[in-house]
């Protein structure tokens, strides 16, 4: 059967790897193709680059940053950040990304979902969604814009919707656990996974391996993302797929 | 020199990348007369049937991929690819293939008991059935797969390496000349390179001219 993935993730400002506290005090972290080439060596099964550039001109560079890493890494990586049309989804998957991540630009414009899937298959389109509890409404809602701004949305109703487009997978992100190092949302991925019929990855809260196997078994999840806890070398992909397997969880 | 086949459908980019990583020389091109200069031919492929073989037609490739494999020289469809080597997908409504392997081509099934979700995606591990060239000192390893329809009704000797999704899905296909992969051995780490190293070597063995 097929194993479930870890997932290091890796954000770029104008070319750069940059490592924030709480989003803010960003520093620079490195190379992109070579944080990538090490998480690659230590078995990571996919990796996500998340573009935080604000300019025009950064954007471009992720152009090339695609290009570097996919000329110098042979497993499967996803573009996200400022893809806003057919023709940003082009620009990244002609330069070598495998799969592009829609969020924002895909809830104030569902039909690009459809766009790009009919374009590039399924495969392609990652939907992101930035998922915060909403007690009131005994659910989560979807937030955009980097999680600055609340919408109308319920969680599983937009992650179904977001299927039936054309959505090949779900990167969900629990703005409630995220940071906090407490453990992956595991009801939230939970209700999502058994939602909807593609691939869940969960992100948000991990910070130890201990997370990874609960939002494997109890959460559903088919892969798990992570940045801070790969980058700041508390552990590495290779010690969590260890106490993975030890465990029964079936990894590469 | 491996040709890689530029139909419109292939994921040419990432095949052509890890060629240069293993140090094979390449060339992209859809043009027959280019094509056949070569020694070896990779077949990519993602997206649908139907489309990519009205378009091997309309480029007249498929006539072509059947003469270069009447020359003795090796031919590996990847993904969609390998999965046009055989008779007929059910894919968009029937459509022949080019049937240089026996079998149909037809979807997972996503309700045999236990929930699968389609499309198969992700790292799933190979088992061997037969020696082959191209399996040589590659482990029983992990390789990335991304596909919603598989190849039922093969004949067991061409099959050198399945997994299992479900059902047992054909991962490595081989008979005299013609191989196939379901997965993307550009995509799948150590494993992918060293069957895209084997295939590559096999074809500078396979004596023929050029």
């Amino acid at each position: 059967m097929i194993t479930k993935r870890i997932v290091p993730c890796l954000d770029v400002k104008d070319g750069r790897v940059v490592k924030g506290i709480q989003f803010v005090e960003l520093r620079d972290a490195g190379d992109p193709v070579e944080l990538a080439k090490i998480y690659d060596e230590q078995g990571a099964d996919e990796l996500v680059f998340l573009d935080i550039s604000a300019s025009h001109e950064g954007r471009k560079t992720m152009a090339e940053v695609v290009q570097d890493v996919a000329s110098q890494l042979a497993i499967p990586f996803t573009v996200g950040g400022g893809i806003n049309s057919l023709e940003d989804m082009k620009r990244i998957l002609r330069a070598g990304a495998d799969k592009v991540s829609l969020n924002t630009a895909a809830v104030l414009d569902p039909e690009l979902i459809t766009i790009g899937a009919d374009y590039f298959g399924t495969q392609c389109i990652v939907l992101a969604i930035d998922a915060k509890r909403d007690e009131e409404l005994d659910s989560w809602r979807v937030y955009t814009h980097g999680g600055r701004q609340a919408t109308g949305r319920e969680v599983i109703s937009w992650a179904k919707e977001a299927v039936e487009r054309g959505a090949g997978e779900i990167l969900l992100t629990s703005m409630d656990s995220d940071g906090e190092k407490r453990g992956f949302d595991l009801a939230l991925t939970k209700a999502v996974s058994e939602a909807v019929s593609v691939p869940v990855i969960a992100s948000g809260g991990a910070g130890e391996a201990k997370h990874f196997f609960e939002v494997f078994t109890e959460g559903s999840a088919d892969a798990a993302l992570a940045a801070s806890i790969f980058h700041y070398k508390e552990t590495s992909v290779s010690e969590v797929k260890n106490y993975l397997k030890d465990r029964g969880v079936n990894v590469r | 020199m491996i040709g890689i086949v530029d139909y419109g459908m292939g994921n040419l980019f990432s095949v052509s990348k890890a060629l240069e990583r293993i140090g094979v020389p390449y060339i992209i091109s859809e043009s027959p007369e280019e094509l056949n200069e070569t020694k070896g031919l990779i077949l990519p492929g993602v997206g649908s049937f139907k489309d990519a073989m009205a378009l091997l037609k309309e480029k007249k490739l498929d006539e072509f991929l059947y003469a270069y494999v009447d020359s003795g020289r090796p031919l590996l469809g990847i993904c969609l690819g390998m999965q046009l080597l055989f008779q007929e997908s059910e894919e968009n409504g029937r459509t022949q293939g080019l049937g240089l392997l026996r079998g149909r081509v037809v979807r997972i099934p996503a309700d045999s008991g236990d929930k699968v979700k389609v499309p198969h995606m992700g790292w799933n591990q190979l088992a061997f059935h037969q020696q082959s060239p191209v399996l040589h000192r590659v482990e029983e390893g992990f390789v990335y797969f991304v596909h919603s329809y598989y190849v039922e009704g093969i004949d067991r000797e061409a099959l050198l390496a399945s997994t299992v999704y479900s059902v047992e899905i054909p991962a490595v296909v081989g008979k005299n000349n013609v191989f196939g992969m379901q997965f993307h051995p550009e995509k799948s780490s150590r494993v992918g390179m060293q069957l895209l190293t084997n295939f590559a070597k096999a074809m500078e063995q396979s004596g023929a001219i050029l």
